[in-house]
């Protein structure tokens, strides 16, 4: 039987990193997620798997050590929170740049500016929509529990990997901090300098005679070849849209009204849709698990067989641009959200509902 | 005696490294860079560490160092140049890990990562290109411009009430207790160039002993930039730039 400790989704995603072969991990302390560099340091991988971890001097540095390690084909991710990743998002824009591989973990706290460090889950725009600048996507990807949190940074990689382009781990504050039981799956050792020669054959590991050299860059002066490049990174984004879209559905199937919920709030409210389903009304949830790609074509799907969708966030209402998007005015879209570290209650979702569809 | 009768391989004396390829450089005539491209470029291919030599380029007019040294290349942001090299060092420890820099990359934008990259006592080497202007954006005033220097953003020359003090950079990195060895030279006659050289070589050398992080700044011209000839240019560099940043071996721990 596979072993189950009990802890943070933070510290999950620590436990995750060394157990699934990262090379490296580079950080800065951040609320509400330090426990992620905090654990790691506790735990010293490098004296078991070899596994670097670095405390940088700031994010910027370390989203570049990421992008240097990145370059050498490792296997390396960071972590921070909502201001952190503000700062990050130049060094992401030239890791999608230079197609390198990398996992990023936001656990979102509320802003704009300082903000709060109470969960939220405002970063949807930034990090789904592009963040740094230039045609760029990352892949997002939405834990909604501790065990995700441990299970999507090996998800992550492997995204990463296929399409050599960062992935981001879309957490927020409250599944940052819950503490649940995980179960981990056996040790996966680090790559070895051969896997990496195999996997990576574009990485700087140093020219032998024989080949071309390998340079990482995201530089072209030449507009020709500039648009060419978007124009691949586009036939990308294409593939992971065609091939990667994930979501659950929960009571879907006979649904009349749809919420759509990713993260924590997902969890909220499939409660919600329990306490309609009592009442006989036909509530059903879509969580989308990747946000970039959205499960668009599901909810297209979807939006002509309810009478009405409702967006479910920590926000002011960002997702629900998208799922107005999808729903391509078959259906009304709704809204409800809080902000500023306050958390909606299923009772509070089901008001909400009520209201925007006049059942009360 | 004949010119072809001394064209023999026995009598060669001088030839363009192995290392340096034959892209044409987009360098202006009488640029240092060339220069110093050359002298890493031997370096390397003397210690015959090609295959474990990773470079980093920095956004300046060196961005385009990995299309002329033979090696593999990272491109970095602008500034973030010793980041990189940091966790490819530490990724890679059995690597030859070196960043190339100008003064806005490194002494600007990047102050930074420069100066925690030091202080953490990377294993890395750091070339610094001094010439107190910035070059690939037309000639504006780098931290390293000097008082009275005009550039497009100085245009009645550099006023310390307006704009602030030229930064000497490489003595602030030679108080850190992570640098092996700082030295600042020149590459504007053969015999500075040799000296530049050896400067290289003992960085490259040192990163191998894990004693903490090498740095040659090379106080370089801009003619372009500068707009003098590359002679008059040369003239004004030994006359002017010494003054303020005087060649020689700043720290050396083995020493």
């Amino acid at each position: 039987m596979a072993e189950k400790i009990l802890m943070k989704g933070n510290e999950a995603i620590a436990f995750s990193a060394i157990r699934n072969g990262v090379d490296g991990y580079f950080g800065y302390p951040i609320t509400p997620q330090s426990e992620v560099m905090e654990t790691l340091m506790k735990e010293k991988p490098w004296e078991t798997t070899g596994m670097v971890v670095l405390q940088a001097e700031s994010e910027l540095s370390s989203i570049n050590m990421v992008y240097g390690g990145a370059s050498c084909g490792k296997k390396v991710m960071t972590s921070s929170s909502s201001p952190g990743i503000s700062l990050m998002c130049e060094g992401i824009s030239y890791i999608a740049g230079a197609e390198l591989p990398c996992v990023i973990v936001d656990v979102m706290r509320g802003g704009p500016g300082l903000g709060t460090i109470q969960p939220s889950q405002s970063d949807y725009f930034q990090t789904v929509k592009g963040g740094g600048h230039g045609d760029y996507h990352s892949i997002v990807i939405a834990p909604a529990s501790a065990q995700d949190m441990y299970d999507f940074v090996d998800w992550g990689f492997d995204l990463a990997f296929k399409y050599r382009t960062p992935v981001i781990v879309l957490a927020d504050g409250i599944i940052g901090q819950l503490m649940e039981k995980v179960e981990l799956h056996p040790m996966k050792p680090r790559r070895t300098a051969e896997e990496i020669l195999r996997d990576a054959p574009w990485a700087t590991t140093g020219k032998p005679a024989g080949r071309e050299r390998n340079v990482i860059t995201s530089l072209s002066l030449d507009a020709d070849t500039q648009e060419a490049f978007n124009q691949k990174l586009l036939a990308k984004y294409e593939a992971i849209k065609a091939n990667e879209v994930k979501f659950s559905e929960y009571l879907t199937s006979d649904a009349e009204y749809l919420f759509v919920a990713f993260g924590c709030s997902s969890r909220i409210c499939e409660a919600a849709v329990d306490i309609l389903r009592e009442e006989g009304i036909k509530a059903g949830l879509i969580r989308p698990i990747t946000l970039f790609p959205f499960p668009e074509k599901e909810l297209n799907r979807l939006a002509g067989q309810v009478k009405s969708m409702m967006s479910i966030e920590l926000s002011l209402g960002q997702m629900v641009e998208d799922v107005r998007l999808a729903a391509d005015g078959q259906c009304p879209v709704g809204f409800y959200g809080r902000q500023g570290g306050n958390i909606f209650t299923p009772e509070e979702i089901v008001e909400e509902f009520k209201k925007f569809n006049k059942l009360s | 005696m004949e010119n072809l009768d001394i064209m023999k391989p026995e009598n060669i004396v001088y030839k363009k490294p192995a290392l340096l390829t034959d892209n044409i450089m987009h360098y202006c005539p009488g640029c240092s860079h060339g220069t110093v491209h050359k002298l890493i470029a031997e370096v390397i291919e003397e210690m015959g560490i090609q295959d474990r030599t990773i470079g980093v380029s920095p956004v300046g007019c060196s961005v385009f160092a990995y299309n002329y040294i033979d090696i593999d290349w990272q491109e970095a942001a602008h500034g973030r140049a010793p980041a990189l090299a940091t966790a490819a060092k530490r990724l890679c420890p059995d690597k030859y890990v070196f960043t190339y820099q100008g003064d806005g990359d490194l002494a600007s934008i990047g102050t930074a990562e420069i100066i925690h990259a030091c202080s953490r006592g990377e294993n890395i080497v750091v070339i610094f290109i001094n010439n107190g202007i910035y070059g690939m954006t037309g000639g504006q005033m780098a931290p390293t411009t000097l008082l009275g220097m005009k550039t497009s953003t100085t245009p009645y020359g550099r006023d310390p009430k307006l704009n602030g003090f030229p930064l000497k950079i490489t003595e602030m990195l030679a108080a850190l207790d992570g640098t092996a060895y700082i030295t600042r030279q020149s590459v504007h006659t053969a015999a500075a160039a040799r000296k530049a050289k050896n400067a290289i070589r003992k960085g490259f050398e040192y990163s191998a002993k894990n004693i903490g992080l090498s740095f040659i700044e090379i106080v370089s011209t801009c003619n372009s930039g500068w707009k003098l000839s590359p002679v008059e240019a040369n003239k004004w560099m030994t006359e002017h730039m010494f003054a303020k940043y005087p060649v020689g071996d700043i720290k050396d721990v083995l020493k």
